[in-house]
């Protein structure tokens, strides 16, 4: 077993894991944040897509033991008092139909527009091209995305 | 799909990584990213004792401009790499190819580094450093070693990297006045592997071509020189319809195979297609 120190959601966590624990599973078996979903174990569909120190990672694809020392936000860290504009964009636009990818769509879509707070119809298309929704509902995601810009201009990032 | 059981140490110093991958003997392998490993190791295609990270190694991380090259540190992230105004003003061709790996959350964790030792044929880094005559530095328990792009990839999945050794950093020659680049890739998906990728380094001077430098990317074991593409560009006129001519041996010295993707004669007409298409892209026209 190792040690490793990890902040979720802004609390620090000070666990012993082995070093094979995938992110994904220390964060919903240890942390108990099962918000952050497993789609398709391969690296390709994005589900499990959460924050590492600020940027997108799929935790499925991350070591518990390479992210000691490390900040992560999951979905359910994302929210205030309030939904974060992106989560409210979502609501507003119909932006999920089974839900299942809508974790790692969303954080994706935080993390595009910390990038690029502007982003055109492709680049939003572009920068989501790391989650796979199969109910194929696209159409809808990118136009929460690109309310969720636009509700953010000027406010929080 | 959990991996089978492995040690970890996370050493501080490239001698420390050198030392724990002796130590831990033929299964110890090194993780950087771990975006090829980590999909390996749940498929338990790869089952290491020991993992050696070396993504938090200072001497192995970071982009230095050295005045006629850039060395780039082996475990700086793709989105490092891409996002360098180093690497944005002074090798362009990296800086675009990087942004076509994968996805972004795979490009802010995967390294540069991993990308060349993993050695995939279908990655689009090996072509880059290739066309660009890249050297690159390996660090063993006998010392350290200079090896040029060209005699780095041996084999699928093999590099001159040994079971003890690590690559510690990637120096790109800059490319000086006249020349323009371009990274070509064709694919069938958003974040799908090139089909056949194509890095192209071109120099221009009176509306000719001087000079020109292309590496294909998925059309053999290892990335390869398309030399007679290369030879047949040499003095021609920039123009759309001459770069086509000269871009139609660029399937010589390939072996492409035949995969779900592409067929080995559609990979082979790609090959001249896409080629076609970077030089032009490269030259301006």
């Amino acid at each position: 077993m190792t040690k490793v120190s990890i902040t979720v959601d802004g609390v620090l966590h000070e666990s012993e894991v082995e070093p094979r624990t995938l992110l994904v599973h220390y964060l919903r078996e240890q942390v108990g944040k099962v918000g952050t979903v497993v789609g398709c174990d391969t690296s390709s569909c994005g589900a499990c897509t959460i924050l590492l120190d600020g940027r997108s990672a799929k935790s499925c694809s991350v070591l518990a033991v390479q992210a000691d020392g490390s900040s992560v936000t999951t979905i359910e860290g994302l929210a205030g008092d309030e939904w974060h504009p992106v989560q409210a964009a979502f609501k507003e636009c119909h932006g999920l139909q089974c839900g299942y990818c809508t974790p790692g769509m969303v954080l994706s879509a935080v993390d595009l527009l910390s990038e690029n707070p502007n982003p055109s119809e492709a680049e939003i298309r572009e920068g989501l091209e790391g989650n796979l929704c199969r109910c194929t509902g696209y159409h809808n995601i990118v136009k929460s995305v690109a309310l969720a810009a636009q509700t953010m201009k000027g406010g929080k990032k | 799909m959990i991996p089978s059981k492995f040690d970890y140490v996370r050493p501080k110093s490239v001698d420390e990584a050198v030392a724990a991958l002796k130590a831990g003997g033929e299964d110890s392998k090194v993780i950087a990213g771990g975006q090829s490993m980590l999909p390996l190791l749940r498929l338990r295609l790869a089952a290491p004792s020991v993992l050696v990270d070396c993504a938090r190694i200072d001497e192995m991380k970071g982009i230095k401009d050295n005045g006629d090259s850039v060395t780039i540190g082996a475990a700086s992230t793709h989105w490092d790499v891409m996002n360098s105004d180093i690497v944005k003003t002074h090798v362009k061709l990296l800086a675009d190819a990087t942004a076509t790996v994968a996805d972004p959350q795979i490009r802010h964790r995967g390294t540069f580094g991993g990308a060349l030792a993993h050695g995939d044929p279908a990655g689009d880094l090996p072509a880059v450093v290739l066309a660009l005559d890249a050297t690159l530095e390996i660090a063993g328990s006998k010392g350290r070693r200079q090896v040029a792009a060209k005699d780095f990839f041996l084999d699928y999945f093999t590099t001159a990297v040994g079971p003890d050794e690590i690559l510690v950093s990637i120096t790109i020659p800059k490319l000086g006045k006249g020349w323009g680049t371009c990274y070509e890739k064709f694919n069938r998906s958003a974040n799908g592997w090139a089909v056949v990728g194509v890095a192209a380094a071109v120099k221009v001077d009176g509306g000719k071509i001087t000079e020109a430098r292309i590496a294909l990317t998925n059309c053999a074991a290892i990335p390869v020189r398309a030399s007679s593409v290369e030879s047949a560009l040499k003095g021609v006129a920039v123009s759309a319809s001459e770069i086509e001519k000269a871009s139609q041996s660029a399937a010589d010295g390939t072996r492409a195979t035949s995969d779900l993707a592409a067929d080995k004669e559609y990979r082979e007409h790609l090959m001249r297609v896409i080629t076609a298409r970077a030089v032009s892209c490269a030259a301006g026209v």
